[in-house]
Formats: C-alpha cells, sequence, structure tokens
C-alpha cells in the first residue's frame, strides 16, 4: 500500500491548523491586553443570547432580505462542515466515503443530497449578495473601499469556488453517481465531463484535494478578515451588554475619590490607604486600546464591518463625521497594529508615537453622538461601539479637560448652580407660582 | 393653567410627620426651561386632578448628573449623584416619578451601585398606573379623531424598553395614532441626547431634529407628542424650521392628557 497520499494530507492538515491554532494564540494574547472586566454573572442568560442571537441569528432577520440569505449562507457553511469531517477521515486513512461504511445507504444519500441543494443555494444567496455588494446601490457597502470592500468580495468567490468543488467533486465520483442516492444536483453536473474513468477519476480527486486545501485556506484567511465573526459571535453575544441600554458603568477609581472628597471626616493629608497594592495609577477613560477593556476589544475583532450601525446612527445619517462602525474598525486596526508591535519586539510594546484617539479616531467624531444606542441595537452580534465612544470621552474630559467650549460652561454651571444653565439653585420652585 | 396647583416640598411633609405617595423629580428642564416648565405644571395637574400625594425637592434638588455623565465627566456626574443620594436617602425615598426620560435613566440605572436604590418611574408610566387603577378619568374629547404621532424618546424607549406606555396613555383621548416609519426600538434620536442639547452640532449636511420632523410629518400630524422636555425642544425647533406651526403642535404626553380632563 501507498501511504505517501496519506501523509501529505496529514501534514497539509497539520500545518493548516497549526498556522490557524498560532493566530488564535495572537488574538486572544491581544484582547488580554484590554483591562479586565467581570462578566461571570448571569451565566444563564448570557447563554440564552447567545443561542438566540449568534446560533438563531434573531438580529438578522431585521432586515428580511440580507437576513434571509445570510441565514442559506449560514446553514449552509456549517451543515457543509459535517462533509468535512468525512475529508478529513478519508484522507487520513485512505478510505473513500466513510460515511457509507456507517451509515444506511438512504441516510448517507439524503445527507449529501441535502448538502447538494444547500450548495445550489449558497450559490445563488452569494451572488445576490455580491450584486448588492457591487452593483446595487446600498450606502452602508458603498461606503467601503480598499481592503474591507475587497475582503468582502474575496469571501464571496471562496464561497463559489468551495461550492463548485464539492458539487463537481460529487459529479465526477463515478461510485457515487451510480449509486443513485444524494445525487440530486450532481446528476445534472456529471453529463459535462467526458466518459473516460481515468479522467473522471482524476478530475474527482483533484476536486477533492483543492476542496480540502480550499477550507483550510479559508479558516486561515478568517484571521485577517471580517470573517471572525463566524467565530467570534458566538463568544461576543455571550458576553453582550445584559443591563438596560441606558445605563452606562460608574467608574469605580472616580467613586473612590468622590467618595473621599465627600466624606466630612476624611483627613485630605493622609497618606491613600490601598495604594500600595495598586497596581497602576488609574487612567481615566481612554485614549487607546490597552485602555478599553477586554470585551470592547472581543468586540472590535467580532465587527463583521455590515454596516447596520451606521446606517441607523442619526449622526452619520445627517452628514457628521462619525460612523460606529468606523469606529469598531478603528479599533481592531490599532489593536492588530500594537499586536504587530509586540511580536516585532520580542513580547514588549514599543511605544510608536501613536494611538487610538487622534491618531484613528478624531475628535469631531467622537463628540458627534447623541447617545442614542441606535448602533447598539442595530448590530447583529451585539457589540457595543457607544461604550467605546464614551470611554474616550471620559479621557477627552478628565484627562485632557478637552471638552468644547460649551460643554465646559454646562458643566461649570452644574457645580456652581446645580443646573446646567446659570440659574439660582434656591429658584428651583418658581415654576409653582409662574 | 389658571387654577392654582397644589404642590408641596418634601420639607413641608416632613415637617408634618408625613410620606407622600411619591417624590415627583422635576429635573432641571422641568425646573428652568420655559416650555418645559409648562410640562411639569401640566403633570402637576394631572396628579392634583388624581389626588395623589406627591413631594417635590424645590430648592433641595440638584441636576442628576446625568449630561456630565454623558459629556464624558463622570466625576461631576458622580459628585451630583452623591448629593442627590444623600438627600433622597435622607427623606427615606421609595418611590420617584419624573417628566425627563434622562433623568429616570439615570436615578433609575446608574444610582443603585451608589447607593440610591429607588423605585423610578416615567410620568408616561405613572399616567398609564393611575388611569389603570381608575384614578385618573380622561372624559374631554378634544383630541378625538385628532393624528397624534409619538416620538420615542432614547432613553425611555430603546435605553428602557419602554414603548407601550405612552401610547396606552395617548389611546385614551379617542385620538387616531399614527406610527411613523422609525418608531419604537428603531426610533432616530431627537438629536439631543449625549449632551448634544448644550452645544452646537458638529458639521453635517443636516441637524439631526430637522430629519427626525420630516420622519414625523410624512404622517400627516395634528400633534407630535413626546415624552422628554429635550424632545420637545428639538421637535418643536424642526416644526419651525419647516414653518408647520399653524397646523402641528409639539406636545407632551402629561400635556395632551391635561388638555383631556
Ligand atoms: S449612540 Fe452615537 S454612534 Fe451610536 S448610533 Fe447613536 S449617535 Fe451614532
Ligand atoms: S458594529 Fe455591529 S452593526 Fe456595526 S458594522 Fe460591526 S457588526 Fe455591523
Amino acid at each position: 500500500m501507498n501511504y505517501l497520499p496519506n501523509i501529505i494530507f496529514a501534514l497539509i492538515l497539520i500545518a493548516g491548523i497549526g498556522y490557524f491554532a498560532r493566530n488564535i494564540k495572537k488574538l486572544i494574547r491581544n484582547i488580554k491586553l484590554g483591562r479586565e472586566v467581570d462578566a461571570s454573572d448571569n451565566k444563564s442568560q448570557r447563554w440564552k443570547n447567545m443561542a438566540r442571537i449568534a446560533l438563531g441569528q434573531s438580529k438578522m432577520v431585521v432586515r428580511p432580505i440580507a437576513g434571509f440569505l445570510h441565514i442559506i449562507v449560514y446553514v449552509g457553511f456549517i451543515i457543509i462542515n459535517i462533509e468535512v469531517l468525512e475529508i478529513i477521515i478519508d484522507g487520513l486513512f485512505g478510505t473513500h466515503r466513510i460515511g457509507l461504511k456507517v451509515l444506511p445507504e438512504s441516510v448517507y444519500g439524503f445527507l449529501i443530497g441535502s448538502f447538494e441543494i444547500l450548495a445550489v443555494l449558497v450559490l445563488i444567496a452569494v451572488v445576490v449578495f455580491w450584486l448588492r455588494r457591487n452593483i446595487i446601490n446600498i450606502k452602508r457597502f458603498k461606503s467601503l473601499k480598499g481592503w474591507p470592500k475587497n475582503d468582502g468580495n474575496i469571501i464571496l468567490y471562496f464561497e463559489v469556488v468551495l461550492m463548485c468543488l464539492f458539487l463537481v467533486m460529487n459529479a465526477t465520483d463515478t461510485s457515487f453517481q451510480n449509486m443513485g442516492a444524494g445525487n440530486v444536483i450532481s446528476q445534472f453536473i456529471s453529463p459535462w465531463f467526458s466518459d473516460n474513468p481515468d479522467t473522471l477519476h482524476l478530475i474527482e480527486r483533484s476536486a477533492w484535494w483543492l476542496h480540502i486545501v480550499g477550507i483550510l485556506v479559508f479558516l486561515n484567511y478568517l484571521y485577517f478578515s471580517k470573517h471572525l465573526h463566524i467565530l467570534l459571535a458566538f463568544p461576543n453575544t455571550y458576553y453582550g451588554k445584559l443591563t438596560p441600554k441606558g445605563q452606562f458603568n460608574n467608574l469605580e477609581a472616580v467613586t473612590n475619590e468622590v467618595k473621599l472628597m465627600m466624606d466630612p471626616n476624611a483627613d485630605p493629608f493622609a497618606a491613600p490607604a490601598e495604594d500600595d497594592n495598586a497596581e497602576e495609577p488609574a487612567k481615566f477613560g481612554a485614549s487607546d486600546v490597552m485602555d478599553l477593556n477586554r470585551i470592547q476589544l472581543l468586540n472590535a475583532y467580532t465587527c463583521t464591518e455590515c454596516g447596520r450601525c451606521t446606517s441607523e446612527c442619526p449622526a452619520n445619517q445627517t452628514g457628521k463625521k462619525l460612523s460606529p462602525r468606523k469606529i469598531m474598525m478603528d479599533t481592531r486596526d490599532r489593536l492588530v497594529e500594537v499586536g504587530k508591535n509586540i511580536d516585532a519586539n520580542g513580547g514588549e510594546f514599543k511605544d510608536d508615537g501613536k494611538q487610538l484617539l487622534g491618531d484613528y479616531i478624531t475628535n469631531e467624531e467622537l463628540w458627534a453622538c447623541t447617545t442614542c444606542n441606535a448602533c447598539v441595537e442595530a448590530c447583529p452580534v451585539s457589540i457595543d461601539p457607544l461604550s467605546i465612544i464614551m470611554e474616550m470621552r471620559r479621557y477627552l474630559v478628565m484627562e485632557e479637560s478637552a471638552a468644547p467650549m460649551e460643554l465646559n460652561n454646562m458643566m461649570t454651571n452644574i457645580e456652581n448652580n446645580g443646573a446646567p444653565w446659570p440659574y439660582n439653585q434656591q429658584d428651583r420652585l418658581n415654576w409653582v407660582n409662574e | 393653567m389658571s387654577e392654582q396647583l397644589q404642590v408641596k416640598t418634601m420639607a413641608e411633609y416632613m415637617a408634618e410627620g408625613k410620606q407622600p405617595e411619591v417624590l415627583f423629580w422635576v429635573g432641571s428642564a422641568g425646573s428652568y426651561d420655559d416650555r418645559a416648565k409648562k410640562i411639569t405644571k401640566a403633570f402637576v395637574k394631572l396628579l392634583n386632578n388624581a389626588g395623589v400625594e406627591f413631594a417635590v425637592l424645590g430648592a433641595e434638588e440638584s441636576n442628576t448628573g446625568d449630561v456630565a455623565k454623558r459629556a464624558g465627566n463622570e466625576f461631576l456626574f458622580q459628585m451630583q449623584a452623591m448629593m442627590n443620594i444623600e438627600v433622597l436617602n435622607a427623606y427615606e425615598i421609595k418611590r420617584i416619578v419624573t417628566c425627563d426620560p434622562h433623568s429616570f435613566n439615570c436615578i433609575k440605572n446608574e444610582y443603585p451601585s451608589l447607593g440610591g436604590v429607588y423605585d423610578v418611574v416615567h410620568h408616561t408610566q405613572y399616567i398609564k398606573q393611575l388611569i389603570d387603577a381608575g384614578r385618573l378619568s380622561v372624559k374631554g374629547d378634544t383630541y378625538k379623531g385628532k393624528r397624534i404621532t409619538f416620538h420615542d424618546p432614547c432613553y425611555l424607549g430603546r435605553a428602557n424598553s419602554e414603548f407601550h406606555a405612552p401610547r396606552s396613555v395617548l389611546r385614551n383621548t379617542n385620538a387616531n395614532l399614527v406610527e411613523m416609519k422609525k418608531n419604537k426600538r428603531f426610533a432616530l434620536c431627537c438629536g439631543a441626547g449625549g449632551a448634544q442639547m448644550f452645544k452646537e452640532p458638529e458639521k453635517g449636511d443636516k441637524d439631526v431634529n430637522i430629519l427626525r420632523t420630516e420622519q414625523a410629518l410624512e404622517t400627516t400630524p395634528d400633534i407630535i407628542a413626546t415624552g422628554c422636555p429635550y424632545c420637545n425642544t428639538m421637535m418643536t425647533d424642526g416644526i419651525k424650521a419647516k414653518e408647520k406651526e399653524d397646523t402641528v403642535t409639539v406636545l407632551d404626553v402629561a400635556e395632551v392628557l391635561a388638555n383631556s380632563l
């Protein structure tokens, strides 16, 4: 027996999975650059959200056409991966269609038959997706340029190639065609090929090898693409916000200081007690990715760049620079840049004179936000762009005193009069007698 | 509003050794802004009519700190919050109602972890409760058959998932409720949130309140109803900019009700 194909197969598989694992390790390391955040509460609600939003795609159907097509591609993707399992076993052990040995012919035929139908549905969906992205004038796609635009298309071409390879592989598999179960689609493709058994076998083998290699390339492409959401949508929806959307977190570091300030018994000259075990001086808000928390960084990697958030954003709809999608893409780009910096400098981040605030996201974008939560509501994978905007505003105001002048006036009024306008607090009840 | 409003402060209740049913948090806009004061009075008229024993803090009330927080000034927010919480806790306040969704959201969601835990309701929810309990009855036909479209304030709707109460209250007037295309969860902001109320908008090709007003006008309404003093200002400005003030009025849900007693 000749074991060469098995060995080559095993090597390709190990290389493909190994490289993927290495990148995932990097991704986890990068996410851990962020601040720790406690999300150990409400486990059952979190699992439910994951099942509903990631697995059940509940947010996708808000836009019925895109949602329906997306579900086809998604179901196709998951189910056809079952076929990959067979390919891997066949490849490693030199078997052919191991499924036929363990399953009754009718069941196997039913499975492959449904895969074939799904493959065709996926092909149709992908064509519509391509048209939507490239021909039909949809603003949230039109505004994408360069890599993000290509990324969206590349994955569609990938899908086409993989689905075609799958169908060709089945069509040119003589014994499978002769069996006559499950070749619901491929029976119509099979006559396109020659009758020569050797040629057929060659095509079948090529399609088979290209299919598995293609899937491994796809897997490794994910890390560089918006399609990471295929995997990360699951943890991301698990960690999604559970509290009412209007509830913003209260900064604990601030609470401690405010309590000290308001406590009449506190000795202002006493050395702060816990300072010895404080790890780092608290910085209020965020100017770079390391100041954001881990869920926010996971959000950035999960973003599908679909632009649903931006198309609902009141600031963006009225021509302001702010785009919540851009906030997420900038955060990811900067995080990747920081990660590369760490790789290049032997595991340490060397100051590159850049940061998320200013070099990626401008003050003008941040101040245009109405904190309306439309972006959070629109996101199909539970991303919270608003929380990042808020962290950066906090940095601008509390570390840089860089609020717009009118806002500074408003805040001075609150400090002095307990109202955002320059009215006397004693006059609060005047309305009764006016 | 000519008839005398009955308003007592918490200090007065205290002096009498009594507790009110509910504390009415008037809020900064409701206390000082000319347009918002009318909403405050309309709501008090409803409370008086229903015989609710309510109190206000008067000069002891201070800004919730909400707008400072949204602007990014967590220090100022927490200072304000803790001052207010001290007052509220000293009076042993249990229940709070307010006409301002921003105060509502802030006290309900952001005060608890700072030590201020209260049952907080928005005035549209409170009015609904009064009607449901039979304490408030709508007799007038002022708005019968009129087209009313309700603009969801972000901090009542999307932020706290209350879409039903304001609509349910409005239905009591026998008006014809019409929905904008973008409503409830998907409603467009009026443009005032996130401290925008207090600054000029960034450069763009339109103001948010104009866009929202256009969406409202698509329903050819007689009245644009809302439940937030800031939304009210924004929509009123929008109507003026569109030169529709002769045909379309912007009213708070409380005003619509107060005019229907
Ligand atoms: S919260 Fe801010 S970024 Fe999000 S949709 Fe509203 S205005 Fe846009
Ligand atoms: S944040 Fe969500 S809605 Fe916005 S582009 Fe990313 S995935 Fe789409």
